[in-house]
């Protein structure tokens, strides 16, 4: 069987969004390859959300090009996201990741082992028959992060997955999201959150104003950020 | 008081002729409620989620129609039905099936309008989230009408509530005629008319402890549903 063909790198090329008049994201031009997590920061409205938005094709760009391994048309099917509050369909756990595995065309008699393994890896195998919608906010989220890997996708989109989640449900969520970079997903993240943005990323692209301002390994970021703005973003300045 | 003891006695006493009136109407008024679902709330989850030239003024008439005057429908289905009508030639006037067709017609503008609202609410949820997934139209529509059955459940119950309840259009396209199109609310009319209170009392007991009974069975079965599916 050949190996399906990859969806990366995914680029931007001088991408602008508008709604209403309001600029979104104005002019991104951005690679992101596989590898390791790739961490959008910024503060609020820096175009972060949008940007994964553009990518996931919940948002059609006004101008510029979005490719995906050198095409411009892909049938999206190896790409998933989590947004910040997930919706839970009105089944039971194993029911939302049956319907995923379904609509991602997996044949019944698979799916039942399948919905197990992505249960036990979401920390979630106990819960199985419980309605997803009276799961508390961190199991919501790690449903919605099973039923994300349950279309098998070569890249996984997060906005601000834990932003809602105190610290304990945002440790489960984390280590759920480095399992998932070592099998091999390119997480692509937007958080505002710094410390996650340290733990988790091995790329930072530093988002103002709906402009990438930097993009770089995130130990560099980190240690010697390229813009003054970046350096203040880092010290917790605010940053307008 | 002494029509009241009548009505009870009769209800009780198991006539035969008033049990098959009970039965004509349920059925008639089942029979119309699916028949306008099988219309009404596929056309309600269009109207929901396609946008396109004309949606507006179809959304206003649809709201609008949930407001029909049933004799006005009764006409109309009289008119479509009698023998120089343009379908006069199917005979179906003064039947059942022709009281099916009219108050389908009442129940169906009720369940298009509510469903509409009930899909798009749930799609302003969902859209996000089935559009990552990628789900096609049609898998889009069923998903949201399958995840929206509580609700529609709710919807279907307001569409037998009109169905069973109504008079005039059945009075017109039906007849009332006894022992083959006569109703629980045809004969309340008549046996008013008549001055035969306790059966009309009688059958209006019976009407309302249907609808009553049917309601709750259906609440039962939506909370039952709701607690295992969230």
């Amino acid at each position: 069987m050949r190996p399906p063909v990859s969806d990366l790198p995914l680029v931007f090329d001088g991408v602008s969004a508008l709604a209403r008049d309001v600029t979104l994201v104005r002019g991104v031009s951005l690679q992101v390859d596989a590898g390791a997590p790739t961490v959008l920061v910024g503060p609020n409205g820096a175009g972060k959300s949008t940007l994964i938005r553009l990518a996931m094709g919940l948002v059609a760009p006004t101008s510029g090009r979005i490719t995906w391994g050198g095409r411009a048309e892909t049938d999206g099917q190896r790409r998933a996201m989590v947004f910040q509050r997930p919706v839970m369909l009105r089944r039971s756990v194993a029911g939302n990741i049956g319907y995923a595995l379904h609509a991602g065309g997996i044949a019944r008699a698979a799916r039942r082992e399948r919905v197990a393994d992505l249960l036990a890896q979401a920390g979630l195998a106990h819960l199985a028959g419980r309605p997803a919608r009276r799961l508390s906010g961190g199991e919501q989220q790690r449903l919605a992060l099973a039923r994300a890997l349950a279309r098998d996708p070569e890249v996984l989109f997060l906005d601000e997955p834990t932003a809602s989640l105190d610290p304990a449900a945002t440790k489960a969520v984390e280590d759920i999201l480095r399992a998932i970079a070592q099998s091999g997903v390119k997480l692509v993240m937007a958080t505002h959150d710094l410390g996650q943005a340290r733990r988790l990323a091995g790329e930072i692209v530093f988002m103002l104003r709906g402009s990438v301002r930097e993009q770089s390994g995130a130990e560099r970021f980190f240690t010697a950020p390229a813009t003054p703005e970046g350096a203040a973003f880092i010290r917790g300045d605010l940053v307008i | 008081m002494h029509e009241g003891s009548s009505a009870l006695a009769l209800v009780l006493g198991g006539d035969p002729a008033l049990y098959a009136i009970v039965a004509l109407s349920l059925v008639v008024s089942v029979s119309a409620t699916l028949l306008a679902a099988v219309v009404g709330l596929p056309l309600g989850a269009l109207l929901a989620l396609v946008r396109f030239p004309g949606r507006t003024f179809i959304v206003v008439i649809v709201n609008a129609f949930m407001g029909l005057p049933p004799v006005v429908v009764g006409l109309a289905v009289y008119l479509l039905l009698s023998r120089s009508g343009p379908l006069g030639t199917l005979g179906l006037l003064f039947t059942p099936k022709a009281m099916v067709i009219a108050q389908a017609l009442l129940v169906m503008p009720i369940l298009a309008a509510l469903t509409r609202q009930t899909i798009e609410d749930l799609w302003a949820e969902y859209r996000d989230e089935l559009t990552a997934m990628r789900i096609g139209p049609l898998a889009r529509v069923m998903t949201l009408l399958w995840d929206a059955r509580f609700s529609l459940t709710t919807t279907m119950l307001a569409g037998f509530g009109r169905a069973a309840a109504e008079v005039g259009t059945v009075m017109i396209v039906g007849g009332n005629i006894d022992g083959f199109t006569r109703t629980m609310t045809t004969a309340i009319a008549l046996e008013t008319s008549k001055g035969d209170l306790p059966l009309a009392l009688g059958l209006g007991l019976i009407l309302i402890s249907l609808i009553v009974l049917v309601n709750a069975a259906a609440w039962g079965v939506r909370r039952a549903g709701e607690i295992r599916a969230g």
